[in-house]
């Protein structure tokens, strides 16, 4: 499989204020990013993952490392063909209808006008506005603007998309409709990068993550190499019991009336959990093993960082 | 076809902008002014109209160019709408250009709009139609273009406060620089006088543009005047628009 990013130490440094003091924000970042693949860029605030993504879009010049977009310099039109972008926030002329918007950005990759109207149709039906095709952006909600922000940046049908924080700011089911859209594009063949706080979602649909710490990417890697499957503890929901039966066996985390929550370390340990409550004639209200989740490995990273 | 794309947009933005209709109000009452003006003066009525009537085209024109080309590219930038512009294959010269097309435009519009309101005064006080008034006109619109690629050039690097400032500055000096030219004839040569010469050779010399004496008095201008100001205006322009190109290339848009 080849290459849609290739990113080689990458680095940049702000000057900024009336007396000029350095801040080096990216320190030397190397990253690969496969073709078709969804890609996890994650990091806290402030770490240099929004600093990445305009290199990558040739807003900011990198003071010295490369960045090839499909084999291609990221600065050269070729690979800006190649690409669409969503960034965090997004702003857009909110006087145009959303159908005059992405007609704008149609006409900026020089689609003639049959095509336009074509993929403009499409791509509202794909984010699900096709009912507000003539409606004044400034009406729509913060839901509806990063819809019709992903729409315009497939208007040119992107071979990678970069959407930076896309997530953001969304209801639930907003999320899981945008989560829903860049699966899609996985299922279509794009390359789909991406940066996202919510660890959860990023878990739940990329294939590779980096994790960005001050600069410097701090662990990347495939998702499952990641993320062990080893069991870190379980979790029992159990009743009957008075906390003081389970001593020993494992750490009572909550008690709520007679429901007693346990969190059990040892495999072992569960068994005896379970043959307790049967002796004292309890009930197992629950039993969850849980397993090692990227929230941790990023608590782990960026805390030990 | 991205630069119209680009023009299109901004001439939308401008036409939408309060302060553009604000001032057209005002020249507009500057022009129908010019009548009250005329008939409170000893003398030539219709110089009076002229004479007000084309000074408020030039004056409220150059305010629309500094105060709608000022906050153009700024706007872009404050707002973030040129992340989405510049990740698209759009070369930012051609997105310069894009946005001094659409607000020569949009000046277009205006002092069109501007221009039927004085003739129209001028027809109802003369009965007849002075075309020669459209030769000032057409040097003001000149110089409007120029003044907007002043704008723009200070909007790529600067806030729209300090960009209206140091527009409005060359605007003044543009008008009073032609002073230097008669210091210049009155020097005795050497350093001094060299270096004044380089600095009006540097400074716009505005005056280059107003034809508004001669068309009023109905005097003679020689043909090489109107071509020698026409390419004057034009190379100023390519080189403000060069230099603003040359900026807003070198910028990081953080």
């Amino acid at each position: 499989m080849s290459e849609a990013i290739r990113i080689e130490s990458l680095k940049k440094t702000f000057r900024l204020g009336f007396i000029p003091k350095p801040r080096e924000i990216l320190k030397g970042i190397s990253l690969a990013v496969r073709e078709g693949e969804i890609f996890g860029y994650l990091g806290p605030n402030g770490a240099g993952k929004t600093t990445t993504i305009k290199c990558l879009l040739g807003l900011i010049y990198p003071d010295a490392g490369t960045i090839d977009i499909f084999g291609q310099p990221h600065a050269s039109p070729r690979a800006r063909q190649t690409l669409g972008f969503l960034p965090e926030n997004p702003y857009f002329y909110d006087y145009l209808t959303a159908s005059e918007f992405l007609a704008f950005y149609a006409d900026l990759f020089g689609l003639d006008r049959r095509e336009k109207e074509a993929r403009i149709g499409r791509l509202l039906a794909l984010v699900g506005l096709e009912r507000a095709r003539d409606l004044q952006l400034r009406k729509f909600s913060r839901g509806m603007l990063q819809r019709v922000g992903l729409a315009q940046a497939l208007i040119n049908d992107p071979k990678l998309v970069i959407l930076d924080e896309p997530l953001g700011g969304m209801d639930p089911l907003g999320r899981k409709e945008i989560r829903d859209i860049i699966v899609r594009f996985k299922q279509e063949g794009k390359t789909v990068f991406f940066t996202s706080h919510i660890l959860q979602d990023i878990e739940m649909i990329c294939d590779h993550v980096a994790i960005i710490v001050g600069g410097r990417i701090v662990k990347q890697g495939a998702l499952q190499d990641l993320v062990s499957e080893k069991v870190l503890f379980t979790e029992v929901v159990l009743s009957g019991l008075p906390a003081e039966a389970c001593r020993g066996l494992g750490e009572s985390v909550s008690a709520k009336g007679d429901r007693l929550l346990l969190r059990v370390f040892e495999e072992n340990k569960v068994e005896e959990v379970l043959a307790l409550v049967h002796d004292r004639k309890g009930r197992v209200l629950s039993l969850s093993p849980r397993t090692e989740t990227l929230e941790d490995i990023f608590v782990e990273t960026v805390t030990g960082q | 076809m991205k630069i119209r794309a680009i023009a299109g947009i901004t001439f939308k933005e401008a036409k939408r902008d309060r302060v553009l209709y604000l001032l057209f109000f005002f020249a507009a009452a500057g022009i129908a002014a010019s009548r009250v003006l005329a008939l409170l003066t000893v003398g030539d009525r219709v110089k009076i109209i002229k004479d007000v009537g084309l000074a408020s085209i030039s004056v409220f024109g150059v305010l629309m160019a500094v105060l709608i080309g000022t906050g153009l590219v700024y706007k872009e930038i404050d707002k973030k709408t040129i992340f989405t512009l510049l990740s698209k294959p759009l070369h930012r010269a051609q997105f310069i250009l894009g946005k001094f097309l659409g607000l020569v435009l949009t000046l277009f519009v205006m002092t069109a709009c501007m221009t039927a309101i004085f003739l129209a005064l001028l027809f109802l006080h003369t009965q007849r139609f002075e075309g020669a008034m459209l030769v000032a006109v057409a040097y003001i619109f000149l110089e409007l273009v120029l003044i907007t690629a002043v704008a723009i050039l200070f909007s790529s690097f600067s806030t729209p406060i300090l960009s209206s400032l140091f527009s409005l500055a060359f605007y003044l000096i543009g008008h009073l620089s032609w002073g230097l030219e008669l210091i210049i004839r009155k020097m005795a040569p050497g350093a001094g006088r060299t270096l004044v010469r380089a600095l009006y050779v540097f400074l716009p010399d505005l005056e280059n543009f107003n034809f508004k004496t001669e068309v009023v008095h109905g005097l003679p201008i020689p043909p090489a005047i109107f071509l020698s100001s026409f390419l004057y205006g034009a190379f100023y322009t390519a080189f403000i628009l060069g230099l603003a190109v040359l900026i807003f290339r070198r910028r990081d848009f953080i």
